[in-house]
Parts: structure tokens; sequence; C-alpha cells
């Protein structure tokens, strides 16, 4: 089995996996809003490495330069959604998501 | 000098630019300018309709038909119909009597609606009934016909609901175009017929293919639907009862379209179908029969009536009936020659009962009239003399045309004859009646109605002198030939049913024994006269006022037979009930029940899924996810 840089195909999937289900599962159950962003910024993560890994594995360039677009949008993401919380924040005086349930119609 | 067809489709126009040009600036035109306008667009096509008619007596006998298209109007398919006029001996007679009687009472209009808010409108709908009327006889197709058979039909409604702030006038429109609309249904099932079985529906075509053809069912079928359309237009039983409650439009209304024309077309649809009636005995039977009955039925009922213009609706639903006699005998030229002399003396009587109606400030019982000869000297003479037309004395128009009926009644047996003999002596006798118990005797008008009882302006009177003078010379159009000489109208009218003579038996009477008819048809006239006289004049008998103290058979009468009691009970009643039925349960309980019940389904499952929405991000999440993991695992092990 090929390996990438001495590492098994298979460990890349289940770190990403398990990355993944460890952003999902901070954006289900946290409420501090703060923290949800962040476990996004992993999912994210976890996509990229799997995307790397499977560039690398199957010699293909095309999935970095996925990576690259995926981090240059998380980088504006990342100002927009700062952004919204600073405002959430100074309107709120707290950063607990279900405050927001307050939007709703 | 125009071309002849040029002048065709001039016939009409002017009558629809008339009414155009009224209708679109009703309220900007003057009186004064509308009744020229209208007046003069009819006057125009008379004259038009003059040249066209003497053009035509230029011609062979043979030649008689000329035929102009406009323009294609509907091709499709195997279907076409064309915009194309048709003018030979019977349609030049009908556009003479139309544009002609037309004329004279859009004058008689000009001083009877001359006070009335509605005179523009009035004058606008008058034109464009003669347009519709020109359409219908001039047309050369079955469907062109149709068009104009409705548009009478609508005319006919518009002015009978002339004065629709009036409950029962709008009751009486609707009643009138109810009853056309069921006998229009007869008459475009067989148009439709026609089609199917010739695949044409021009005159030329059809006609010369059933007589090519000869008898077969369809044609019987088709000819008696035909017939079921002119029982409706032609107020004939069944289809009568629309008729007398007409009356409720404006008088000069019921002159023009009620007496003279419009009622008229379905002696003239079944003059123009003749040969498909001649080769189908059945429906000349049911014809004969029907009109005879109407004849009949009709002139008893008018002898009760107590409403001048309504005594004069029932005879002209008898004289209908004796028309549809002549046709169903086969004898074709007479039926027209009744309904010319009958355009003209019946017109004239209409309009002599609207100067008397309009002398006496509306009213129209008989019973407060009497001793009007006195106050309306001009409009007695003439009344007197529609009636000696109508009632048959030489030389008046009726005498000869309706002495006609009567010697081809009599060719065909002696029932019929005697059929007709009553329904004539019953005219005369209702005839007379009116006549006395309207102009002689004391005055029974109230005293301030009396005080301004006056002679109509020249306006009306004029255009009565004229009928006048028509009912006079009228029945010399149709001069027996048992006088000597040849019977002219006849010989005009022969092209148009010559072929249909070729397969009907030849009759003739002798001369003696139609002189004797004559002979006693007259002495028997008299008789009638005299018993009318010693009636209504010397023992003063006024119809009782009140209902209790007549005997059962005039309260019959009086009340028409109880006809529109049994129609609302057996027809009308059912219908209602069958309406009140499906609104309650159809509607009701099906069609809005499942509408209802879909819309609360709907707001119902609503109440339970909007608590979905709650806001929560998290829950909305987490139902995401459980979503994406549902899918994706369902990809896995599909």
């Amino acid at each position: 089995m090929k390996t990438l840089q001495g590492i098994p195909l298979d460990y890349y999937l289940w770190l990403s996996a398990a990355l993944f289900t460890i952003g999902v599962l901070g954006v289900l159950f946290r409420r501090n809003a703060i923290v949800i962003f962040m476990c996004i910024e992993l999912m994210l993560n976890a996509v990229n490495l799997l995307l790397v890994a499977f560039s690398n594995y199957y010699s293909d360039a095309s999935g970095q330069v996925f990576v690259f677009f995926i981090m240059a949008v998380a980088a504006a993401e990342v100002a927009v959604g700062l952004a919204i919380l600073m405002l959430m924040y100074r309107n709120t005086k707290t950063t607990d998501i279900n405050i927001l349930n307050r939007l709703k119609w | 000098m125009v071309s002849t067809s040029t002048l065709i489709s001039l016939v009409p126009l002017f009558p629809l630019l008339g009414f155009l040009l009224i209708a679109l600036n009703a309220n900007r035109l003057s009186k004064g300018v509308t009744a020229v306008v209208a007046s003069g667009s009819v006057l125009i096509s008379f004259v038009i309709s003059m040249i066209l008619f003497f053009n035509l007596l230029s011609l062979a006998p043979e030649q008689r038909s000329l035929q102009v298209e406009l323009f294609n109007w509907i091709a499709t398919g195997k279907f076409s119909a064309s915009i194309s006029f048709l003018i030979d001996p019977l349609s030049s007679l009908m556009l003479l009597i139309i544009t002609g009687v037309g004329f004279l009472i859009h004058v008689y209009s000009i001083g009877y609606m001359h006070d009335d808010e509605g005179h523009n409108r009035f004058f606008s709908y008058l034109n464009l009934f003669v347009f519709f009327m020109l359409l219908l006889v001039m047309g050369s197709n079955y469907l062109l016909m149709f068009v104009g058979w409705e548009g009478v039909g609508l005319c006919s409604y518009l002015l009978i609901g002339f004065w629709f702030k009036n409950n029962d006038y709008t009751a009486a429109a609707n009643k009138a175009f109810i009853m056309n609309r069921i006998g229009d249904l007869g008459l475009i099932v067989a148009v439709i017929l026609i089609f199917v079985q010739f695949g044409s529906i021009e005159y030329s075509n059809v006609l010369s293919a059933a007589a090519a053809g000869g008898g077969s069912e369809i044609l019987t079928l088709i000819t008696i639907l035909l017939f079921v359309g002119a029982m409706g237009k032609s107020a004939q039983i069944p289809l009568y009862t629309w008729l007398p409650d007409a009356m409720a439009g404006p008088t000069p209304v019921s002159a023009l379209i009620h007496a003279a024309t419009m009622v008229t077309a379905g002696i003239y649809m079944v003059v123009r179908n003749n040969i498909l009636y001649t080769l189908s005995p059945t429906s000349m039977g049911l014809i004969l029969l029907v009109g005879i009955i109407t004849a009949l039925f009709a002139a008893s009922i008018a002898l009760a009536q107590t409403d001048i213009k309504k005594v004069l609706a029932y005879s002209t639903v008898s004289q209908l009936g004796l028309m549809f006699v002549a046709l169903g005998l086969g004898a074709y030229t007479t039926g027209i020659f009744h309904m010319a002399t009958h355009a003209s003396f019946k017109a004239l009587l209409f309009l002599a009962a609207g100067s008397v109606i309009h002398g006496l400030q509306g009213e129209q019982d008989i019973r407060q009239m009497g001793g009007l000869r006195k106050y309306l000297p001009i409009t007695f003479a003439v009344f007197v003399i529609g009636v000696l037309a109508i009632s048959g004395i030489p030389p008046f128009a009726g005498f000869f045309s309706k002495d006609e009926i009567l010697a081809k009644a009599y060719e065909h047996g002696m029932v019929i004859w005697a059929f007709a003999l009553l329904t004539s002596l019953l005219t005369v006798f209702y005839m007379f009646r009116l006549l006395f118990l309207t102009f002689f005797g004391q005055p029974r008008a109230k005293a301030d109605v009396l005080s301004h009882a006056h002679e109509s302006p020249p306006s009306m009177t004029i255009p009565l002198m004229a009928l006048a003078l028509l009912s006079i010379i009228g029945g010399f159009m149709g001069f027996p030939e048992v006088f000597g000489g040849t019977n002219p109208l006849a010989g005009f009218l022969e092209p148009l049913v010559a072929t249909s003579n070729t397969h009907l038996a030849e009759h003739s009477l002798s001369h003696n024994t139609e002189l004797t008819l004559m002979a006693v048809v007259v002495a028997l006239t008299i008789v009638v006269i005299i018993a009318a006289y010693i009636r209504y004049v010397s023992r003063k008998h006024v119809p009782a006022a009140n209902e209790r103290n007549v005997s059962a058979l005039q309260r019959t009468i009086l009340h028409k037979y109880y006809i529109d009691e049994l129609y609302e009970a057996i027809i009308a009643k059912p219908l209602f009930a069958m309406g009140e039925f499906l609104q309650q349960f159809m509607e009701r309980l099906g069609i809005d029940g499942l509408v209802n019940a879909s819309g609360n389904g709907v707001v119902g499952a609503s109440r339970y899924a909007r608590l979905l929405q709650s806001g929560n991000i998290g829950v909305y999440i987490f139902i995401m996810v459980i979503g994406i993991v549902l899918i994706l695992s369902a990809n896995l092990f599909l």
C-alpha cells in the first residue's frame, strides 16, 4: 500500500473524519458563538486535509488548488464572521448563540 | 352609376353606420340630429331597395337572383362561410317591407319617443335591429341568416326591456330572450345537420342538392329543427308566450319587431327552404297542425283581453299561425303575401294603438277608453282602415291575402278550411270589439285624462296615413286570378318555389267555387261585425272589471288558458327546484366541502408543522446534520 511520507492513507482519512466529526458535534452542542466558529474552521480544515491527502495519493495537483481556494474563502468568511460576532457582542453583551433566536420573525 | 353589387352591399351598411354613429355619440347628439340620422339611414336603404327591386324586375324571371360576395369569413377544413348577400324576389320583397315599414316606424318614433330620456338609445337600437334584420334576409347562407336571427333577438330583448327600471318589463325581456333561445337551439342544430348532410351552408348548393336528392329522414329532421327555430321567433305553440309579454316595449317596437318584421323571420326561413319542406311531408303536416292550432288558440285568447296592445299581440300570433297554415299547405307565395299585407295593417294597428296610448297619457286598458273618435279623429280613421283590412273586407289588403289562404285551405279539405274560417271570424270579432270599445260609446276615461286627450303630432299621423294607404291598396299586389288577370306577387315569387311546385300535387278550384267561398266568407264576416256592433255598441257591453262576474270559460280565456301558469309549474318550478337541490347538495356539500377541506387540511397540518420552526438554531443544524447523515448513509447502503 502506498504511503504518504511513511504514513498510510487510512490514517489521514480517519484523522480527517475525526476532525470533521468533532467540528460537527461542536457546532451542534456548543452555544458559544466563537467556539462554533472555530468548529466550522475545524470542519473546513478536515476537508482540506482530505483533499491534500488524496491529491498526493493520486499525484494530481488539482486537489491542492481546491485547498487554496478553500483557505482563501475561509479567510474571507472569518473576516465577515468575526465582524458579525463583534456586533453581536456589542449588542447583547454575550456570545451565546441562543440569544439570536430573537431574530426570528 | 354604381354597380348593382355595390348597391346590394350598401343596403345593410347604412343602418349599421347609423347605429354606430348614434350609439357612440348618444350623449352628445341632440334628439333632432339622432332622429334624422336614424330615419335617414333607413330611408336610404329603402331607396336602394327600391332600385334593386326594379333592377330585379328588369331581368328575365329565371335570372332574378343576384349574389355578391364581400369576403370569405370562415375557412377551416371543409367548412367555409362567406359574407355574401343574395337578392332574389323573396329577399327583395322582404327588403322593401323591412326598410319601408321600418322607415315609417322610425318617423313615427320621432313623435312617440320625443319626451323619453332614452330617445337616442332607442334609435340606436332600432337602427341596429334594421341592420340585423337585413342581414337575416339578405344572407346567402345559413350561418349569416343565423347571425341576423340572433341579432334581431338581441335587439328585441333590448327594446322589450327598454324601460328597464320596471322589473316586469325586464322580466318580459328575459322571457322573450329565453323562449327564443329554445327555438334558436333547434335552428343551430339544423344548420349543423345541413352542413353534415350537404357539405355546404350556401342556400344555392344546399337547395339544389336537396332537390336532386329527394326526401329522406335526415331531411325531415332538419326541417323539423328549422321549424323549431321558427316556432320561437314567430311565436307559435308552444313557444308563443313571449310575444304578448313583449308588449312591454315601446309601441313602435311592438309594431316594427313584434308585428311586421322580426316575427315573420320564421315565415321567411320556411319559404327560403321551401324545397326542403316540400320533400318532407311530415314536417309540412307539423307546420300545418301547429299553425292551425296556434291561429285558433291565440284568436280565442284575444277575445277576452282588455289591454289594447295585448289584443293586437294575440292577433299577431294568430295571424302568424294562419301564415304557417299556408306554408304547411305548400302555398308558400300565399304565406308571403299574407305576411306582406299583415306587415302593413298590423303595423298600422299597433301604431294607431300607440297613438291612442300617447293621447291618453299611457292608458292601455280598453275599459278606460271609449268614445275616442271625437278626440282622435285621424287615429280613429286609420284604425278603422286597419280593422277593415285585418277583417278581410274587400278591397282592403287583408281580404285578398286571407281569402287566398282560405281558398288554399279549401283545396286541401273542409276541416282545415273550417278551422281557418273560424279563426278569421274570431279575428273579425275581437278586432271590432277592440274598435268599438276604444272609439265608440261614452268616454270612460278619467276626466283629467280626457281633458288632455289630444291627437298625435304630424310625425306620428303621417306614417299612420301612409300605412293606411298601404293597407288599402296592398292587397292588389296579390290580385287573385279569379277576377281576371294574373297574380303579380305569385308570378314574381314563382322562380323561388318552382321546384317545389313540381313536387306538389296540382290543385285548383273552379272560379265558381272560389267566388262562392269569397261570398260566404264576406257574408259571415258582416254577420260577425253586426253581432259585435250589437254587443258592444247597442248594448254598451263593457268587460267587467271584476272577475267574479264572469263565467268560468271567460275567466279561463282571460287568464290565457293558464298556459303561463302551466309552464311555470311544469318547466320553471322543476328547474328552480333542481337548481335549489344542486345548490344545497352539490354546491354546498360537494364542491364547497371539497375546497374547504383541502384548505382546512393545509391549515391544520401547518399548525403542527410550524412547531418545528422554533427559532433555535441548534435544532435547525441538528436536523440538517441528521438529514445529511441519512442521505449519505442511504448512498452508502443503496
